[in-house]
Order: C-alpha cells, then structure tokens, then sequence
C-alpha cells in the first residue's frame, strides 16, 4: 500500500494506492468519483483521459498517480460546472461542440491549455494544439469554432 | 436515476398511471408497456409537468431535444417542462432498436401521435368541464384555453392523477406546420452543459454498491478452446477472482486496476485456432465466398440483350474493406443479477431487443430482467455494447455480485463486430454518342440470417451457450443501384454465405460503399463519354427535390463545367469531384461537393473543402441535424481515406489507433452545409444519409485531380503511389 496526497480540484485527498502504478485515471475516477476524465485507450493515444497538471495538459491513463504529489491536478469538474462553466466550457456549450461528448474532455483541457500559453490562436494554432485528441462523432469543426469563440470572448 | 423515481413518485403519491406494463398474455410472453397506449409514451404530473417515456434513445444525435420539441408542439407546452425517459425497459414502449435513422422519422412520430392524441383528450375532458364545444378550444402553454379568451384548464388539474386511457388515435389531427413555434427551432441540447463540465453520468460511470470490476481475457485467436487456467499467477493481486464457463475467461477485481492487472498476469492456456483467411487476400475470399441467394433489387428494360449487341461496354469492381465502430470509448456495461432477475445497466441501441436475449441466454425470467439505458460513448450502430452488456450479466451471475465490465481499447478495435466488406462489378453499355443504354450493377455482401438471439455475443459463443452461426449487417442491399433513368437497369445482390468477421450494422450500412461504387462509376462514365458530371446528373433526374440539391452544390462549388479530368502537373494536384443520391432511393436527398489535394511524392489525400445540399423534409431541430451532416461528412472521410481492419489467420492485428488510425484535426477540411427546409414533407433520420455520398465525391475529386480513378477503399498513400507508378 502507497499512502500519499494529491491536489485535486483546489483540495487536498489522501489517496491509499493498493499497486504504486496505479494509473492518475483510476484514482480520479474510482477513488475520487471525478467522471470528467475518460477512460479511452490507456495508451496514451486519444486524450480522452486528459487533465492538467499545473496548467499543462496530461494523459491521465498513462500518468502514474504516484508521480503528481504536490502538482495542482485539475479535472473537467475543476476548471467549471454546470451554473458557471469556464470560459472554453461556455464556449463548447454555445458551440454545441459535442455529440457523445466522451472525447470533450481532452478537447476542453487542450484548448484551455492552449488559450493559457496563447490566448489569440489561429485557425491553424488551434488545429494545430487539438492534433493528438481523437473524435469519432466529427464534431471537429465546432470544436475548432468554440476555442476560436473562447478566444475572441476571453 | 433522477427521473426513474419521478415516475414512482408519480404513480405512488398522486396515482397518475402512465401503462406501467400490460401482460400480453399469450404464450406467457413478459409484460411490456402497450406501445398502441398513449399512457406510454406521455405522462402528465400533477403541476402539468410532461414526461415523455421513448423506447428509443439520444445516442448524442440531439434525439433528446428533438423529441421533447415535436411533444411540446403537439401537445402546447413549453418544452422546458418535459422530462423526458429513454430506452429503460421497464419505464419506456418498446419502439424498436434505434438504428436506421429511425429516432425522429418512426419513433419520433409514433411520439408525436400519441401527443396529438392526447392534446385531442385532454381539449375533450376540458370541453366537458367548461361547457364548451372542443373546437372552441385550443391548448396554450400546457393548458386548455378558450380560442375566445377566458380561463383555461392546466393539464395536471384536467388529468386529476387519473391517465388519459387513450389508444394512440392514428387520425388525430396534428399540427400544420405553417403554425410551428417550436418545431423547426435550434434549441440547445440539454445533456450538453452537464456533458461538458463532468457532471453527465455515462454508462461507464456507473457504480453500484458492492460492485466488482471485471476485465475479460480474450482468446489469442478467434475460435481458441480453453485449456486451462493458473490461478496462482494472479494470487498476489488483491482480492482478483477468476470467472471462467468453458472458453470465457474473465478476471474481477475490488479495485479497477487491480482487474486490469490480474487480466494481464493471467497466465492461461489455449488452444489453436487459425479460422480466418487472413486480410490480405480479402476480396479474393469474398469472390469466392458461397453465394446463399441472388436478389434482383431492380430490373428494367432488357439489360442482357443491349449489353450482347452493345457497341462499347464499360466494367469495373469496387471494394469496400471492413472497417470498425471504433468507438472513442471501449464498450462499458453494469450489470447485477440475482434471483433470476435483476438489471442491466447499458448504451445498447435497443434495451429492450438484448433485454430478450440476455434473459434467453442466462435462462432468465425476461419479466425480472430489466435493462436501464445509459449514455455510452458514441455508437453507430452495433458495435460491442451488447456484447459487453451480457458479459456483466454472465460474470454477475456467476458471482451473485454486481459487476462492472469495461472493455479495453483492444477489446474494442479487435472484437467489436465490423462493417463487412463489400465488392461490386458494374457495366455500362454505351452507344457512340456517349449515352448510357444500359446499367448492371452485381453486389456481394454478407446475407442477413440473424439467429434467434440476434448477433452472435463473444461471450454467449465462448460460453457454449449459442453456436455462433447467424448474421446481420443491415440494409446493405440499398443505393447498390443507380438514381438516375437509365432504359436499361438491372441491379443484383449475391447474398454471401460467410464472411471473414463476425458483421453488423455499422453507419449507413451497405450504402457507403454503394454509392462510392455507383458514383464512382458514373463519374467514370463522364469521363469515357465526355460529358459534365454534374449536367449528366441533372439531365437524368426528374424529382425537383433531386435538381434542387444537385443545382445547390452546383451554385456553392461555383461549377464550371469539364469533359475530362483537370489533371496536371506539380507536386500538389488539386481537383474537384461531384456525388449525388437518394438514401434508400427513399429518404433523403443529398448532392456533394469535394476539392482535394494529393501530394505526388507522397500520396497523401487531403481533403480541403466539403459542400453538402441536404433535403431531409421537415427538420425538428436545424442545428441538430447539421451536426449529424457535420459528424457523417468527417466519419466518412475517415473511413475513406484511412480506414481498414486487418487480420491474419487468428486475429485483428489493428487494435489500437496507430494501427487503426481516424481522421485528426490537421485534416478535417472546411465544410458548407446547405439545408433545404421541406417543412411539408414528411421528416426522415438525419444520421446517416450524408455518410454515403462521401466517399465518391472524394474519389472523384482525386480523379479530377490526377486522372487515378481509386476503386478501393483506403485511399493510402501507398495505393496513391502505387497507382501514380503504374499511370506514369
């Protein structure tokens, strides 16, 4: 057993890992009930599972959870709710910028991260920052749209 | 959950019944909601609030809003204050499975019937109560009202905790659509702001108490026997069980990652099995597939004897290779059985099909059995949800627990069934002026011969419970023929006994590949003949809501009419390419427009602009139904330009997204959507149709653009340079 705190969403949670590579995703979903972040392919591949972690954009299926003391961690839950959503979540929801929206997540986290490191994108930038999230439902242009929009109301 | 004790609430404390379940009586059949009642689809609270109960589901396509408008226009209330249930199999009608596109064009209008009734019914009981004539009144905001003025009657005081006790009246007057106020809007989707900031409850976040994570082992080969099991490879693992019945091997676990640890240290034995031809050869396997049955589609004129005198006859074969769901997330289910009975937790597309099943299989009274649907990730047809679904069912009675079974990504990619792979010969006979005097189109798909229970389930087969023979992939038939006049058509389908991998419906199945075939040729023909593929189209099409989408894309692609391919020099080709069809040769019309780019040295394809003209009749919800056209547009150039399942002798070997990649940001083109509103026609599913017309468009515009004319399906680089060699 691995005893150690995470920061989660503004909180500290000691967190009891039964493996030590446990995977972030687990402890988030499981111990934390966060459903922000998506289990997808655990390979790193789609970004269905992103967080950030002091304001970068991690893949939390590949992420050891034991590796993140002491980072601020941030779930979908964290950057906004339903009542106040941040200003990308706002703008995913003007946009309707999801079909199943299981994938949203990393899109969201991607594009935060983006607009954190620079806030007026192109096009082009914004394509660019989304490359490695997969979509099934091809709802890529209105995402593109709402980190655009996201940007222009910031 | 929320809405589930909304209804127990509702019957409990004020005794509204809304038909919870009839018996049907014969043969013992279970008790099912009567889908003739109108008390099955609608409840009304007593504050007037609306329930909508819908058999079939939102699989992220907007459903849920549009429902819940085409029930507020019918019945005169806001649409804020409908609730609305899906897809649970003991709180909804069973409206059948939602594939097809059928959500709005069956069921939404089953829905909107049983509204138009019950406004009827509830105009009736206020008439009697106000001493009114009915046609003296109207329905307003969720009550009775005086056309004349004065004070009405709230529906939830008219309905006095009683049900309405109506048949759906099939003659009940619905609404003319010039009077809409709330159908044909854009309103938001209500999922979307819980779905965006992890609030929304998918199928895989469901947890129940005392719930086990499984994870299944899957054979190294389809078909492998299992030999046997060590168990003490997995003992230091805490609290893993083994579930094993014959060749189903699942281990569970506590904790999540536990279950996946245990499911990779599991040493088991199997045996041998090498059952599949192998991908490589795939579409020689295909030809020389038994064929079941021929089906004459269509037949006119006299096709054999124009082709025998005919001066100059055009062939070619088209391939569709097979492809996957590939869903974003592996399939994920919930199940707890117990006493016979119990509950499934699922993003089935039909609840309540597989609740038929899982209860048949397990041997489980079907009346104690209920499945509960949940948002899963994105489905477009059948993929592994079912299967995942009687998985949990199968390991929860095993163990008397309540189980939660996620697939892995390579669960997902290497056993969902797949969209089968589709060939098909064409011929144009053509005289010297370059008319088309006859037509043949002969597809070869797999034949539909589903087994009692449906698709056989990896587990049920592994299980020894089913013996795995029977298959389905839908109406793959459909658009093998062409929409246009020709004197001379014959359209046939060899109905193929066998095919490589387990099949199923998959987004527009059958079509996709069809109309790649059908106006590929075409575009071929154009080509031979030196005609203009758009006039061509538009000179042999009389529907004016065909012209209409055909001249649409015309208008937006700015067309200038061409007798041969634009193909030239440099290293960067660019060209432009036309399609055209009628989904079903029935349902919806749809013209597209493609400008690509191919990279010589290279071969890469990459579309850059998408223009789509889109008459689907009445449209509930405008946005929603662009985001459909978006979503199969993308999908499709997907499937087009990259998509392709490959197996050996065993197995898939493509099982992840570097060996099954889809379409990334960098290249999604630009796309321009025009909608024909048709509101006086009858609406039909938005979900697939634009799917189809997707890949010719793109094969055509690669033709324009480099004189290739791709007829296989991926167009990789590698089959661009490949072809590049040979034309050099």
């Amino acid at each position: 057993m691995t005893q150690l705190t995470l920061h989660v969403n503004g909180r500290d949670h000691a967190i009891t890992l039964g493996d030590p590579d446990t995977p972030l995703l687990y402890v988030l979903r499981d111990d934390l009930a966060l459903h922000g972040p998506k289990f997808g392919c655990g390979l790193g591949q789609c970004g269905a599972c992103s967080v950030m972690v002091d304001g970068q954009v991690m893949r939390s299926c590949t992420a050891k959870a034991a590796s993140l003391k002491g980072r601020k961690i941030a779930t979908l839950e964290g950057l906004g709710s339903p009542e106040a959503p941040s200003k990308v979540q706002a703008a995913f929801i003007a946009e309707a910028a999801a079909q199943c929206g299981y994938c949203t997540n990393g899109m969201i986290m991607a594009a935060t991260a983006l607009l954190g490191r620079n806030p007026q994108p192109t096009e082009a930038d914004v394509r660019a920052a989304l490359t490695g999230n997969l979509c099934r439902c091809g709802s890529h242009v209105r995402v593109i749209a709402a980190v655009l929009r996201a940007a222009r109301e910031g | 959950m929320k809405t589930v004790a909304r209804r127990a609430f509702l019957q409990g404390a004020a005794g509204l019944v809304v038909a919870f379940s009839l018996p049907c009586g014969a043969r013992g059949a279970p008790a099912v909601l009567d889908a003739d009642s109108v008390d099955a689809y609608l409840a009304i609270a007593p504050d007037g609030g609306v329930t909508v109960y819908a058999g079939k589901v939102d699989l992220g396509t907007g459903a849920r809003v549009a429902i819940r408008q085409i029930v507020a226009e019918e019945l005169g209330i806001q649409p804020e204050r409908i609730d609305m249930v899906e897809g649970d199999t003991a709180l909804t009608p069973n409206q059948g499975g939602t594939g097809g596109s059928s959500g709005i064009m069956a069921g939404g209008m089953q829905i909107r019937q049983a509204a138009a009734t019950a406004r009827q019914g509830l105009i009736n009981l206020a008439a009697a109560q106000l001493k009114q004539p009915a046609e003296a009144l109207d329905t307003v905001d969720g009550a009775v009202v005086p056309r004349a003025g004065g004070a009405g009657i709230g529906f939830g005081t008219l309905v006095k905790g009683g049900r309405l006790d109506l048949a759906v009246d099939k003659n009940a007057r619905v609404k003319n659509p010039d009077q809409y106020t709330v159908v044909g809007k854009s309103l938001p989707r209500p999922d979307l702001p819980a779905k965006l900031t992890g609030r929304h409850d998918y199928v895989q976040d469901i947890r129940v108490d005392g719930m086990l994570h499984a994870r299944v082992i899957r054979a190294p080969a389809i078909g492998a026997r299992l030999n046997d099991v060590d168990a003490t490879s997995v003992a230091q693992i805490p609290g893993v069980r083994i579930v094993r019945v014959k060749d189903f091997l699942a281990v569970v676990a506590p904790r999540e990652w536990d279950a996946i640890r245990a499911m990779r240290a599991l040493r088991a034995r199997w045996g041998e099995a090498k059952t599949l031809p192998g991908s490589a050869g795939l579409f020689d396997t295909v030809r020389n597939t038994p064929v079941a049955r021929t089906e004459t589609l269509r037949n006119v004129g006299d096709t054999a004897s124009v082709f025998a005198q005919a001066p100059h006859v055009l062939k070619a074969t088209y391939r569709w290779p097979i492809q996957s769901h590939a869903s974003m997330g592996p399939s994920c289910a919930v199940a707890d059985i117990r006493d016979g009975g119990g509950k499934v937790w699922t993003a089935s597309q039909g609840t309540h099909r597989l609740r038929q099943t899982i209860a048949q299989l397990l041997g489980l009274d079907v009346a104690k059995l209920r499945l509960i649907y949940k948002d899963g990730s994105g489905s477009y047809g059948g993929n592994g949800n079912d299967d995942v679904a009687f998985e949990a069912a199968l390991i929860s009675r095993e163990l008397g627990r309540p189980v939660r079974v996620q697939w892995m990504r390579e669960d997902d990619l290497g056993w969902d069934p797949k969209g089968p792979p589709q060939l098909l010969d064409l011929r144009a006979a053509l005289d010297g002026s370059g008319e088309v005097l006859a037509w043949e189109t002969v597809a070869m798909v797999p034949q539909n011969n589903p087994a009692p229970t449906g698709t056989p389930l990896i587990a049920a087969v592994a299980a020894g419970l089913v013996d795995g023979s029977g298959m389905s992939s839908g109406l793959t038939s459909l658009n093998a023929d062409p929409p246009y006049l020709f004197a001379n058509a014959r359209t046939d389908i060899k109905w193929l006994a066998t095919t490589p991998l387990r099949p199923s419906s998959l987004r527009a199945p059958g079509k996709i590949g069809n109309v790649f075939a059908v106006e590929s040729f075409i575009d071929e023909i154009c080509a031979e003949t030196h005609a203009d593929p758009l006039a061509f189209r538009l000179s042999r099409v009389k529907d004016p809501r065909a012209i209409a989408v055909l001249m649409r894309v015309g208008e937006l692609m700015a067309w200038t009419p061409r007798q041969a391919p634009r193909a030239r020099g440099g290293a960067v080709l660019s060209g432009r390419g036309i399609s055209y069809m009628r989904y079903k040769q029935a349902e919806n019309y749809v013209a597209m427009g493609m400008e690509v780019e191919v990279e010589r040295s290279s071969g890469r394809v990459r579309v850059t602009r998408v223009v789509c003209a889109h008459d689907c009749g009445l449209m509930i919800n405008p946005d929603n139904v662009r985001a459909q056209i978006e979503g199969s547009i993308i999908q499709t150039i997907s499937r087009t330009l990259l998509e392709e399942v490959k197996f050996d002798q065993s197995r898939v070997t493509t099982t992840d997204w570097s060996s099954y990649p889809i379409l990334a940001f960098p290249d999604v083109p630009k796309l321009e959507i025009a909608l024909i509103d048709r509101p006086h026609e009858r609406p039909v599913g938005v979900g697939e149709a634009s799917t189809a017309p997707v890949a010719a468009a793109l094969g055509n515009a690669v033709f324009d653009a480099t004189g290739l004319r791709l007829r296989e399906v991926p167009f990789t680089p590698a089959r661009l340079k490949a072809a590049f060699a040979v034309s050099a």
